[in-house]
């Protein structure tokens, strides 16, 4: 809630406002029985009609007054509740961002889009009808208690001694169903994510013939979520009438007690009229708020979502200070001792690691799958953080260079080649902000992708939304590009040439050679790394072997083995 | 889908909850009466008191007595009333979408291949949902609010029908301001859409690819790019959230409207019948002012509904289209297919996804059991056609294929499916646990055997470094590589050891060292069965005993690797493109 709050502070003036031209409509509604008791013991009883002309008339005025300060209130109401969601959304995204990949692994895409789009939603309603609707209702239960104190005491007594008793009914309704509505929720994701999964998985579902049991499963999350609709349904449903019959009975008391003050000559029949106009007022007012309980607890435990996100950590952030230096001769990167574990347990994904690339040399780090290479190269620009050990760039341990600018000295191409919707060169532009037309071509040229931009018709080629319009190769292709056009000091090709032919991958590898950058590479073929100036081999973890193509075909056994694998076939 | 074919529709689903829904009516009528008895009655009593020392206590305590009751009356109804229409609404929405999940096991694949996964999941979840809040639990204010603006004109015409005159023509009104916010506000409506989807495309791309956003550095750039979109999107928000909003204050303006009005002439009838024999009396007045108050609430609540009710028609429109769709024609009654050994041929097959442009045409195969047949081509040439057709995903559209001289059309699906084991290019897994996935093709293999297929696959050495073994739960982005997904299909197809194999890429994702050790696997299993192995890499093709060649949707060559190169066709050239350097 704190989140929502300091959100809000920024429409202090609006939320403020709101309530207060509120508070002036509510006033004009309070005055309306007071007139009419006047039209009673004083038109009616003395039988002046231009009385009675009067009065309705400044009714009217009242009416006119209160549809102004009303819509004053509706547009400050607006204006607050659109631009809290409007500064949540915004702080979200920025939270978003800042998440490290553990967390973007754990949290998942869809959860982050539903937290920034119907969470949010449900918010800016839940804001706009608190200051609308939830606030009004006090101001008009309490300010008709007090007229009806102004009417007569004893009356009044009755209206103030309800007030608890509803304040009651509308919070226990509200306390029972929040945490029920949640249940709703993520029952409701279960189903949807259900629907997802057997349509993605149509064909294996038939081909197991699983679609009875999918269906049976389906079947009982469906029911499951029905009884707990109903459930909910069941408590909410109580506010609205036992809200009427409270209200009732205190109508009753309240002529009871009014009789007793206009047999002995204390109050008018108009006044009782009055009187009982105000519970009419509150019970109104009321009903509406009961309706509105349903919004409000949904907005209150959306914003408990959205208030989850935004208090996660995030990255740590490390300042330029402090830097732990450790520069030794010749060294471009150094792992010493290093080790990773994935949040949440289970045996390690790397152990013990320690190797070292001087400046401009290729490391090639080959492996099965599972075996910890793409971990290995994750580590450098701190997507994950290694729980052991230290890694050093240019002498400096990483985990003190702030993740900008360390991520800015790196060229990363990933494993899954991630475009943009936008231009060829729009999505070079990710690598550096200002590149010059030919700094773009030059970094096609070397990642093998002047073809790419030509069959687009040029850097100005449109790229669709996930780069759909681009085969495998061409995206990836593209993606390397991205990554040299900033001229990094050490590029990490993080399996990434596996969509290219192997004729493709060799002259991309040669026209690596020539940029002059250290380059961490990973590959599933020994051909894209056996050139390498140091072959890095992982089994399950650990270093098995390191050395040059022809030291490890004396020394390592596994890389033997690899090698063997992917190239006797052609030797038969 | 017409109208009244959508309300049948409607009707059919309601018709189990007949008796709840005759209760639900009932009961409505009931509600209405007391609440529109109560204050009647403390207008009655207002009337005992006519001035000091001139009260009528008996009067008093029967009309006071009355009124309780009503509300008593009333409270009683509405609850059970409220439960009995949520049961309904509810209720009705869970037999729809179930019947909606249902359908999807039963449609061709090639409705669910032509749609986007969201559109069809949004018809099922939130499609349903919106029919079932707008027309079950709209009908249920609908019919109150009907029955409390009849009540309320009834009760006014038996007390005084000029005020009931005067209430009937002004109340309209605001029914008529609410339709002309409303059409006014559709524009702002517009607007605020389009400004949403296009902030919600934005953030859908960048949080689907945030790894790599992080990876270049982006943050600050998407901060920029998103306060743009975020603004326009709120300027859009205020126009559309407050225009939509003055609906109430206006509403509330015309029953303000009303009162006075009411007030006026009442004041004037109780002087003008005063000492007459029917007077109108201050309780009249009174009842007749609280009535007011409450009496635009359901033209309000109407009109809402009324907004919501095409909306909710077209939601239901398109819930029924997708139950109603056509299924795969029923294979009840045929035989089941056995076990097989294996022998696969096909004759004279044509199809076509596309009924204008003819894909394959005259296919002939002829595969003896234990054969291994590599299907290879350029990427998007059409392989995975091939496995749609055997295992029967989709139907020939002419001549047939044949699984041990069986035509399969003459046997049931899941008797086919059965003698396949299948691991496709997309590797798919379900949200649930290791153990769930693997045991998906034969939920009743023991523990060891599973174990087995899983160290048979290579698998259940980094199945047990996950959090929790073999019962760790998969969620939807994972801590699998995409290496070790496929590496739990293969084991899921390991431990059916069904007589035929499909592998649609199925080692594409794995190094050649891992491949190498799981084709070991995959030979031992695959002696004396059947295999299709839709590949690229050139050591599964060269062992394999034919060879299917596919060039755009056709299947342009067959034969042995020898046989192919020396014939010197696409075969040979694409051999040459792709493994020369």
């Amino acid at each position: 809630m704190k989140h929502l709050f300091s959100c809000l502070k920024r429409y202090r003036k609006e939320a403020i406002l709101s309530p207060l031209f509120k508070l002036f409509e509510a006033c004009m509604e309070l005055l309306v029985p007071l007139v009419v008791a006047e039209i009673v013991d004083t038109g009616v009883k003395t039988g002046d009609r231009m009385f009675i002309v009067h009065a309705v008339l400044l009714l009217a005025l009242f009416a006119v007054l209160g549809l102004g300060f009303a819509l004053t209130a509706q547009f400050f109401a607006a204006k607050a509740a659109v631009g809290t969601s409007a500064e949540l959304r915004r702080e979200l995204f920025s939270k978003l961002q800042s998440l490290s990949y553990t967390q973007i692994d754990d949290m998942g895409t869809s959860s982050m889009l539903t937290r920034m789009t119907s969470d949010i939603q449900q918010v800016q309603n839940g804001v706009n009808m608190t200051l609308r609707i939830f606030l009004r209702s006090p101001i008009i239960v309490f300010g008709a208690a007090g007229m009806a104190f102004f009417v007569d005491w004893r009356a009044g007594l009755v209206i103030l001694g309800l007030i608890p008793l509803l304040a009651a009914v509308v919070y226990a309704v509200m306390f029972l169903c929040t945490p029920r509505y949640k249940a709703v929720q993520e029952k409701l994701d279960g189903v949807y994510l259900s629907t997802r999964e057997n349509l993605a998985g149509a064909r294996v579902i038939r081909a197991f013939r699983m679609e009875e049991e999918e269906r049976a499963a389906f079947c009982k999350k469906s029911g499951a979520l029905e009884r707990e609709q109903v459930r909910v349904g069941r408590i909410a449903a109580l506010s609205g009438p036992v809200t009427f019959l409270l209200v009732n009975l205190a109508a009753v008391l309240l002529i009871f007690v009014g009789a007793g003050r206009v047999e002995i000559g204390a109050l008018g029949q108009g006044d009782v009229l009055a009187l009982y106009g105000y519970l009419s007022i509150i019970l109104v007012e009321l009903i509406k708020l009961a309706n509105l309980i349903v919004t409000m607890t949904k907005a209150v435990s959306c914003t408990r979502r959205i208030g989850a996100v935004l208090d996660m950590e995030g990255e740590p952030s490390v300042t330029a200070e402090n830097r732990a230096l450790d520069v030794k001769e010749g060294d471009h990167v150094r792992f010493e001792h290093v080790g990773f574990t994935y949040a949440g347990g289970g045996a390690p994904a790397l152990s013990n690691v320690s190797f070292t690339a001087s400046r401009g040399e290729t490391v090639g780090i080959l492996g099965g799958t599972g075996s910890g290479k793409s971990t290995l190269v994750r580590l450098v620009p701190r997507f994950y953080e290694a729980t052991e050990g230290h890694i050093f760039l240019g002498g400096t341990d990483v985990s003190s260079i702030p993740a900008g600018e360390l991520r800015g000295r790196i060229g990363y191409v990933p494993q899954k080649a991630v475009l943009f919707r936008g231009t060829i060169a729009s999505n070079l532009r990710w690598g550096k902000e200002d590149a010059t037309e030919e700094e773009m071509l030059r970094a096609c040229e070397v990642a093998q992708a002047l073809d790419v931009v030509e069959a687009k018709g040029g850097l100005g080629g449109e790229v669709a939304q996930d780069g759909r319009n681009l085969s495998g190769g061409q995206r990836q292709r593209l993606t390397i590009a991205r990554a040299l056009v900033r001229d990094p000091e050490l590029l990490i090709l993080d399996d990434s040439s596996s969509a290219l032919d192997y004729a493709t991958d060799a002259r991309l590898r040669n026209a690596l050679k020539g940029v002059g950058c250290t380059v961490l590479l990973v590959s599933q073929r020994v051909a894209s790394v056996m050139h390498s100036d140091k072959i890095l081999v992982l089994d399950e973890g650990h270093v098995a072997g390191m050395g040059t193509h022809d030291e490890l075909m004396q020394s390592c056994a596994l890389y033997r083995e690899i090698y063997h694998s992917q190239t006797e076939v052609r030797h038969e | 889908m017409s109208k009244s074919k959508i309300f049948r529709e409607i009707f059919r689903y309601l018709k189990p909850y007949r008796t709840l829904f005759a209760f639900t009516v009932l009961a409505a009528v009931a509600v209405v009466a007391g609440q529109l008895l109560a204050p009647f009655f403390a207008g009655k009593a207002i009337d005992c008191l006519v001035g000091a020392g001139n009260i009528d206590k008996s009067g008093l305590t029967l009309d006071l007595i009355a009124c309780a009751a009503s509300a008593a009356g009333a409270v009683l109804f509405q609850w059970p009333m409220t439960l009995a229409s949520n049961k309904i609404a509810y209720g009705v929405l869970s037999d729809l979408r179930v019947a909606a999940f249902s359908k999807l096991g039963k449609l061709p694949l090639r409705y669910i291949d032509g749609r986007a996964y969201g559109d069809v999941s949004s018809v099922i979840v939130s499609d349903a949902e919106q029919f079932s809040d707008g027309l079950i639990l709209g009908f249920n204010q609908l019919f109150t609010g009907v029955l409390t603006i009849l009540g309320v004109l009834g009760i006014m015409l038996a007390i005084r029908w000029e005020i009931a005159l005067v209430v009937f023509c002004i109340t309209p009104v605001s029914f008529f301001v609410a339709r002309f916010i409303s059409r006014s506000t559709y524009k702002t409506f517009k607007a605020q859409t389009e400004a949403r989807a296009d902030e919600a495309a934005f953030v859908d791309e960048m949080l689907a690819g945030l790894k790599v956003v992080k990876a270049f550095g982006r943050e600050e750039e998407n901060d920029a790019v998103f306060r743009e979109k975020n603004e326009a999107l709120r300027r859009a928000s205020l126009r559309a959230v407050f225009f939509s909003s003055t609906t109430n204050p206006s509403t509330r303006f015309v029953n303000a409207l009303v009162y006075a009005a009411v007030a006026l002439v009442g004041g004037f009838l109780a002087i003008s019948t005063a000492g007459m024999g029917a007077p109108f009396t201050v309780g009249n007045l009174g009842t007749f002012l609280s009535y007011a108050n409450q009496y635009t609430k359901p033209f309000n609540e109407i009109s809402e509904v009324a907004a919501e009710f095409q909306n909710a028609l077209a939601c239901a429109g398109r819930i029924f289209a997708l139950i109603r769709e056509e299924e795969e024609p029923s294979d009840e009654g045929l035989p089941a297919l056995g076990r097989v050994k294996g022998e696969v041929r096909a004759e004279d097959v044509a199809f076509s996804y596309d009924k204008d442009r003819s894909l394959i045409e005259g296919f002939r195969l002829g595969v003896k059991a234990g054969m291994r047949v590599a299907i290879v081509g350029p990427t998007g040439c059409g392989k995975t056609t091939l496995v749609n057709l055997l295992m029967r995903f989709y139907d020939v559209d002419g001549g047939a294929i044949y699984v041990d001289g069986q035509d399969i059309r003459t046997v049931t699906r899941a008797s086919l499916r059965e003698n396949y084991g299948m691991v496709l290019q997309e590797t798919w897994l379900k949200k649930g646990t290791v153990r769930e996935n693997l045991m998906m093709g034969r939920t009743d293999c023991t523990e060891e055997e599973m174990v087995e297929a899983a160290k048979a696959a290579k698998a259940h050495a980094f199945i047990m470094r996950l959090p929790a073994g073999y019962d760790t739960v998969l969620g939807e982005e994972g801590v699998l590589s995409a290496g070790q997904k496929q590496l739990l299909c293969i084991a899921r197809v390991m431990l059916c050891r069904p007589p035929m194999l499909i592998l649609d890429e199925a080692t594409s994702n794995i190094d050649t060292r891992t491949e190498r050790i799981v084709q070991d696997a995959f030979a031992a299993l695959m002696k004396g069965r059947t295999c299709f192995v839709v590949a690229h890499r050139l050591s599964t093709i060269e062992t394999s005993d034919l060879i299917l060649v596919m060039k755009a949707g056709k299947i342009v060559e067959q034969g042995t690797h020898r046989e192919l190169l020396a014939r010197g066709g696409f075969y040979s050239e694409l051999y040459r493109a792709q493994f020369e350097t």
